[in-house]
This record gives structure tokens, C-alpha cells and sequence, in this order.
């Protein structure tokens, strides 16, 4: 991994630079907050209601209501937020050049990929941390219960990097960077929405493999605090391929000339 | 120090370059002459270990670029076409980071970035971004992080391209400068360029490669004949007829500028000035000027890229 802390530390210095990224943390940050607002308003005003009704209050689960439907909006703001923070990784390098210094440098492919995507994975990062006060405040309102908070951070942080994997491929394609975020952004759509597919094929194979195709379907688990393994594997098989097509894009760009 | 044996490159069903094999001596400067899309640039990326070749073997200090490609890089000093720079860096940081790219020690980075602001004298922007720079600082900019980690080789793509005469000048001496110890190899269209600079040049045309050596000798050996420039103080119809009867005088052509000029083409075996001089003495004439007419670089390399085209029909 020759060349990896070096490009991913231009990376970073390029990714704060630029006023993308102070853009898309503003944006995801306001509608992350807004989400938040709107649930648990949402939850104080069914408690209320379900106050007159013991019974019924009993099975109402906070962690059910909010912290779940959180997570859910949380990584379906993803899908905007993720290609916006990957699509000048390479499409800028083609665009000015620089991709034959890289090119040149000695450093290996894998490292420059590896680098630049663990970049993105960090500015990622740092917009979910932004997060963490309304849970902090929340946390002093009431009493969460952690796990499904933790496995629903796991759950949108293995999401972001599939996310952002694809959107690395994407970036590589191309040197126009609004190609690039267009391509991740409609690729992570289907991939959204692949599962209720499931519905119309008459097939049951094919619908399974739709099933599991979709993220939505891997993410539901870990964000009602289910860990389980297959889920987590998805995501990292996810992401693992989709940096090997970069590395491969790589490849086939060079010889290409 | 660079070999290039047969190396082809076909982009699609075009080639930019067939079987171009040359080779450079350790410490030498030698220039890569070509016209605008003569392959100058393919054959350098292929060099370089920005591609591979199409067919053929690339190596550098004896590593092949293509099996070896991170050894051969760690000891090549690039200045791409165009000069591409991280426009969103500082100058500064950019070179930080081509220091440790090309795995300069973390502890020796701040003095290496240093020692090449000083060569290149980017002491005044190293802190602006390069986006805002002018082309001529962009340009040194390039060059500064060629110039990183001391590479033994440097392989410069049109580094005097966009510039003003004053930085072209700059440039020239810097290169000239560097190449006392180091092996340097630049390409180039601009001829006077390349017969200042390099000790040996390469002239590409077509993707061939057509002829190699020094400036001095390609100018001898491309000279068929000998050009003598003579003007004298009287009219010059007395002496044409004398000079034409004269032994190893070919060719006898009048400038026709009114300024009694002749060019006189004479056999290459031997210097004819002598008995110029004496005849035209003799025939009561002054000499204002009788000089030996220089094939300049660009005259060779009109006359060997523009070939014959009925030359080049029998060989195909």
C-alpha cells in the first residue's frame, strides 16, 4: 500500500478546501435536523394522545418510533449526500490532468483508490458526528437504550461507505463530476427501491435476489438494532466491490492511453 | 540510463508511435524534436509508466517499465504536457505532498520542499494556491515537484511551452543547470531550443523515429553541399560565367536584391573560399562578404520532415 497516508491526506486537504463539502455538511445537517424535529414531535404528540390509555401506552417504544424511523431518514438523505462527496475524486484528477502525476508518482493504483476512499469515508465521518448532539439531548430526556442507537450508527456508517464506493466507481468513469454524482445517485436509487420490485416479478428466484439486492432490506435490521452478520457482509462486500471496478477502471484507463 | 526498444502504441486502430528504439547515456541532455502529434508525448508516457506500451520494452537504469513500474518511477523526475497542478492546494502543499508520494522521509519533507522552492525561486507564492498562480509559476511549479527526492532522471514534456522570453530563458538555464548531473531527456518543437540545450537530438515524425545525433553532426551530415555566401562591390554578371567554369563549383544562384549577392553551391570535399577570393581579385572586384552558409536545425528538420513524398510511396 505504497502512497496510501499520502493521497489520502491531499485528499482530505482537498475535500475541506473546497466549499462542496461546507455545502452538502450544511444541507445534511439542517435536513437531519429537521427529520429529527418532525419524529420526535411526532412521538411526544402520540404520547399524549395514548396517555388517556394505559394499556396501549405500554407497548409504545421510543426506540421503536424514533430512533429507528431516524436512522431510516438519516440514510435516505445518504443517497443525495454521498455522490456529491465522491464525484470529484477522480473526475477532477482527468479533468485537469493531474491524473498522470498520480499516474506517475510511485504509488500503486490500489493505494491511490484506497486513499481517496478512505478520504471520503472520513469527511463522511465527520457529517455523521455532527449529528450526535440531538441524540446527546435526547439521551438527557429520556433513557435510550444504546444498542439500537449503535448498530443504527453501524448501520448508516456501512451504508455511507457503500455509498461512497460506488460513488468512487462513478467519479472514475468520467470527467465531468455532475455525470459522475448523477450516475451514483440514480445507481443507489434503483438499489433503494430494488426491493419492492419484489412485488411485481411473478418469479419467486428473481425476487429473492432483488430482496437481496436491496439496501433498504439490509439496512432495516441494523437500524431496529438487529446486528446480524449477513447484513454487515453485504455491506462489505458492497463496497469491496465496487473499489476493485475503480481499481479495474484504473487499470483499463492506462492501457487505453 | 533510457532504452527504448521497438515500442508501438496503438490507440484503437491508430498507432501513435512504431517500433521507436533509442537509447541515452548516463548524464547526457538530449532532445526529443518532433512536429505536434509526432508521438513527442506517447513515447514519454510510455517512459514515464503513465502506459504501457502496445508492443516492445521501455527500461530505465535497466528496470523495465512496465514489469518494474514503481522502482522505474521512484527514479524519474516528470514534467507532463501542459503541467498539470492541484489548482485547490497551495504551492506549498501540493509539493508536500509530491515529497511524500514519492516517498521522501516525513522528517526530510519540510527541507526537501525547500531546497526546490529555492531552485525554482518559489519563495514569494509558495503559499498562494496554484490555481491563481501565472503560467509561468505553474510551470516552475511543475518542475519543483519533478525535481523531488533528486531523481538521477528527468523527463521533461515541452517544458518552455507558454512562456514569455524572459522565463523561457530562465527555464533553459535551470535545465541546463540540473543537467550536470543528472540524465535529462526533453521533448520539444521548438528547434533553436533543443540546439542550445541538448548535447544529442532525437527527431520524431510520424510516430518513426528518423534521425539521432548530435546538433553539430546532423547539420554536416545533411549538408550534401556547401553553401558559400559571396557579395562583392561590383555588378555580378562579370563573375558568374568565371565562377561557374571554376572545378567543384555546382551551382552558382544570384540573391537578386540588388546588393551584388551570390549563393555558390560547391562540393563538400573541399573549403572553395580560397579561390573565390583570389578570382574575384583578379577580376578587379572588392569583397564585402565571402562567408560559409550553416545548414541551421530547422533547415534539417524541414528537409527531413517534409521527405519526399515520392520516396515515401516506393517504401510503402
Amino acid at each position: 500500500m505504497k502512497g496510501f497516508l499520502p493521497v489520502f491526506r491531499k485528499e482530505l486537504h482537498a475535500i475541506f478546501a473546497s466549499p462542496i463539502f461546507y455545502v452538502v455538511a450544511f444541507i445534511f445537517l439542517v435536513i437531519s435536523g429537521i427529520f429529527y424535529y418532525v419524529i420526535l414531535s411526532y412521538f411526544n404528540s402520540l404520547s399524549f394522545e395514548l396517555a388517556r390509555n394505559p394499556a396501549l401506552a405500554r407497548q409504545l417504544n421510543i426506540t421503536e418510533v424514533a430512533v429507528r424511523s431516524f436512522f431510516l431518514n438519516l440514510s435516505f438523505i445518504l443517497i443525495f449526500i454521498a455522490p456529491l462527496l465522491t464525484m470529484r475524486l477522480y473526475a477532477e484528477e482527468r479533468k485537469s490532468g493531474t491524473l498522470e502525476l498520480l499516474f506517475t508518482y510511485p504509488i500503486t493504483d490500489a493505494a491511490a483508490v484506497a486513499g481517496k476512499f478512505a478520504a471520503s469515508v472520513a469527511a463522511f465521518v465527520v457529517l455523521l458526528v455532527g449529528t450526535l448532539p440531538g441524540i446527546v439531548a435526547f439521551a438527557m430526556a429520556a433513557t435510550p437504550a444504546w444498542k439500537p442507537i449503535l448498530s443504527g450508527y453501524l448501520g448508516v456508517f456501512l451504508m455511507g461507505c457503500s455509498f461512497l464506493s460506488l460513488g468512487l466507481f462513478s467519479s472514475s468513469l468520467t470527467q465531468n463530476q455532475i455525470i459522475a454524482a448523477v450516475i451514483a445517485f440514480g445507481i443507489t436509487l434503483v438499489l433503494w427501491f430494488i426491493g419492492e420490485a419484489k412485488t411485481i416479478t411473478g418469479s419467486m428466484a428473481v425476487g429473492g435476489v432483488l430482496e437481496y439486492l436491496s439496501v433498504t432490506k439490509h439496512f432495516e435490521g441494523l437500524a431496529k438494532g438487529v446486528l446480524d452478520s449477513r447484513d454487515v457482509l453485504f455491506f462489505c462486500a458492497f463496497s469491496i466491490f465496487f473499489l476493485f471496478l475503480t481499481l479495474r477502471q484504473m487499470s483499463s484507463y492506462r492501457w487505453r492511453g | 540510463m533510457i532504452e527504448a526498444e521497438g515500442l508501438t502504441k496503438f490507440y484503437g486502430p491508430i498507432s501513435a508511435i512504431r517500433n521507436v528504439s533509442f537509447s541515452i547515456e548516463k548524464g547526457e541532455i538530449v532532445g526529443f524534436l518532433g512536429p505536434n502529434g509526432a508521438g513527442k508525448s506517447t513515447s514519454i508516457r510510455i517512459l514515464t509508466c503513465y502506459m504501457p506500451p502496445t508492443a516492445g520494452v521501455a527500461r530505465v537504469d535497466g528496470l523495465d517499465c512496465f514489469e518494474n513500474s514503481i522502482q522505474v518511477r521512484q527514479k524519474i523526475g516528470y514534467l507532463p504536457e501542459n503541467v498539470p497542478v492541484y489548482r485547490d492546494l497551495t504551492a506549498k502543499r501540493f509539493l508536500r505532498f509530491a515529497a511524500s508520494a514519492k516517498g521522501v522521509a516525513p522528517k526530510r519533507i519540510a527541507a526537501e520542499v525547500d531546497r526546490v522552492v529555492a531552485a525554482c525561486g518559489l519563495e514569494k507564492i509558495a503559499g498562494r494556491m496554484v490555481g491563481n498562480l501565472s503560467k509561468g509559476y505553474r510551470q516552475r511549479v511543475g518542475l519543483a515537484q519533478a525535481l523531488l527526492n533528486d531523481p538521477p532522471v528527468l523527463i521533461l514534456d515541452e517544458p518552455t511551452i507558454g512562456l514569455d522570453p524572459t522565463q523561457i530563458i530562465e527555464i533553459r538555464h535551470l535545465i541546463r543547470e540540473l543537467g550536470e548531473n543528472r540524465t535529462i531527456l526533453l521533448s520539444s518543437h521548438i528547434l533553436p531550443e533543443v540546439a542550445q540545450i541538448c548535447q544529442r537530438v532525437i527527431i520524431i515524425n510520424k510516430g518513426e523515429i528518423i534521425a539521432t545525433d548530435s546538433p553539430a553532426n546532423l547539420t554536416s551530415q545533411l549538408q550534401k553541399t556547401a553553401k558559400i555566401s559571396l557579395e562583392v562591390s561590383g555588378p555580378v554578371d562579370e563573375i558568374v560565367p568565371s565562377l561557374e567554369a571554376m572545378a567543384g563549383v555546382l551551382k552558382v544562384t544570384p540573391e537578386g536584391d540588388g546588393k551584388n549577392r551570390l549563393t555558390i553551391e560547391t562540393d563538400q570535399s573541399k573549403d572553395m573560399r580560397p579561390e573565390i577570393s583570389r578570382m574575384v581579385v583578379l577580376k578587379g572586384h572588392g569583397i564585402l562578404e565571402l562567408r560559409a552558409v550553416q545548414l541551421s536545425l530547422e533547415d534539417i528538420f524541414m528537409q527531413l520532415v517534409t521527405e519526399d513524398p515520392a520516396e515515401e510511396g516506393a517504401k510503402s
